[in-house]
């Protein structure tokens, strides 16, 4: 991991960036977490393995803006797509940020377990940039690995097909756990609105208990509000306490971008977003 | 204490839906409008509720109807090309493209929620959308899915906020 450190360190003693958001250590050794290098010092802490399964652009939008400088981040290929979907979204410019991109060989789902094709999440089973498609710098090397059959696509067709009854009973029983941590929202790189919907109490859209009535409401408004704008790192899934398979939500929204609009979000900076523009042509049938 | 016992005379009543209606003010309103100053006949199981545009209708609104008990929701605005504000209709129907296939994947069938375009000169095509949504629904029965959903483990509102 030496070259990214240097690379970090680089970006910092130049001040290129003014922060390195990676992955360091935790202090058991065994997994990585969030850490943020502000002086070359740190950013030699910094490393990159395949329990980096965070998505750090979330903190893009979290963390204040340097005064002088960039916000210096570590992507894996697919996190850069959260990022290009923030400069879709005119959350973030291009020279705000300080890429630096790692070839990546895969993550695990489950970060307690060790690597392998049996520990692998959908993202890495689907993936298609294991090289970083935009970055200031890359680094590392990417290795191919066993892509398993994927078990989100498998779901999917279990539910597709079921009755709409027996949907509406398997989301029952799904979200009737949910416990309103909201971990879902705080994780997702794309939900960075300042007062989310669910917490507005005049008046209260969502019921903020957690009853399956509330959780209904806040399980389906939360996919609509990333729909056509989720860009499928599935952290959302992962960082749900409660195991709520949400991704058989926002992949069906992604569907629908794929197949009606033949758009994916965050791969084309320039590319005006999805449900933020519209066209004459779109589909007008369900109308009477 | 209530002696009689409510469900037995509830059975034999004929169901009635509730059909919620979100409307824009310029085109559907005022066609609804119309068709009470012509004297059209039309079943009375819609609430009809105004909004500026399609383009103000959150799809919480919509969740929110079926939280309140609707059995059918109807949504209705200006023609494409119609729009009051020129685009809020098409933006209304890009998001709804999404937000239709979101309540399928959740078990809400489509015959629960409808769409339709009716202009401020459409009386008559009002009178027929909505009598033939509340046809559908009534076909469909109580939406008792989501009846429960409301019931079972939510808490109650409190008194005030409660008004029928
Ligand atoms: S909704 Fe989930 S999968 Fe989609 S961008 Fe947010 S965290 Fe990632
Ligand atoms: S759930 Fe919706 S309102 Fe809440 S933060 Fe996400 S996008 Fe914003
Ligand atoms: S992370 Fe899971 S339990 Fe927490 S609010 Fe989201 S869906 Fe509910």
């Amino acid at each position: 991991m030496q070259e990214l450190i240097q690379a970090a360190q680089a970006a910092l003693t130049s001040k290129e960036a003014a922060f390195i958001i990676g992955y360091a250590l935790t202090p058991d050794g065994k997994k990585t977490r969030p850490f943020i290098a502000r002086t070359p010092d740190e950013a030699a802490k910094l490393v990159f393995n395949h329990t980096c399964a965070h998505n750090l652009a979330v903190y893009l939008t979290r963390i204040a803006k340097p005064k002088e400088g960039k916000m210096g981040i570590v992507a894996k290929g697919c996190d850069t797509r959260a990022i290009v979907a923030l400069i879709q979204e005119n959350k973030i410019t291009r020279d705000q940020v300080y890429i630096i991109g790692v070839n990546c060989s895969g993550v695990t789902a489950d970060v307690t377990l060790p690597f392998g094709a049996d520990n692998l999440p959908s993202k890495c089973i689907m993936c298609q940039v294991q090289v970083p498609p935009v970055s200031d710098v890359l680094v590392g090397t990417a290795a191919p690995y066993d892509k398993p059959k994927d078990a989100v696509t498998e779901r999917m067709q279990l539910l597709e097909a079921m009755n709409e009854h027996e949907r509406f009973a398997f989301w029952a029983s799904e979200f009737e756990k949910c416990i309103k941590c909201y971990a879902c929202r705080q994780t997702c790189p794309m939900c960075y609105c300042e007062q989310c919907i669910v917490d507005k109490t005049v008046p209260r859209w969502i019921e903020s208990s957690a009853s399956l009535r509330g959780n209904f409401s806040w399980n389906m408004i939360r996919a609509f509000h990333l729909a056509g704008r989720c860009i499928g790192c599935g952290e959302c899934e992962r960082a749900c306490p409660m195991d709520i398979p949400l991704m058989l939500l926002n992949r069906k929204m992604g569907m629908v971008a794929m197949q009606q609009f033949n758009y994916r979000h965050g791969v084309n900076p320039e590319e005006p977003t999805l449900v933020g523009s519209y066209n004459m042509q779109d589909n007008n049938e369900f109308f009477k | 204490m209530n002696f009689i016992n409510d469900d037995i005379f509830m059975a034999e009543e004929k169901f009635e839906p509730k059909i919620t209606c979100f409307v824009c003010n310029w085109c559907t309103y005022t066609g609804a409008d119309l068709a009470g100053t012509s004297r059209l006949k039309q079943q009375t199981n819609a609430r009809l509720i105004r909004v500026p545009c399609t383009g103000r209708i959150d799809p919480v609104f919509i969740i929110k109807a079926f939280e309140s008990g609707a059995d059918g929701v109807l949504v209705s605005g200006c023609h494409p090309a119609d729009c009051h504000y020129n685009t809020g209709n098409y933006h209304a129907r890009r998001r709804w493209i999404f937000f239709r296939e979101l309540l399928k994947q959740v078990g809400i069938p489509e015959s629960r929620l409808h769409f339709s375009w009716v202009s401020a000169s459409e009386g008559k095509k009002w009178v027929d959308v909505v009598n033939g949504v509340i046809d559908t629904v009534r076909k469909e029965g109580p939406f008792e899915d989501y009846h429960k959903v409301n019931t079972e483990f939510a808490f109650p509102e409190p008194e005030e906020a409660v008004c029928s």
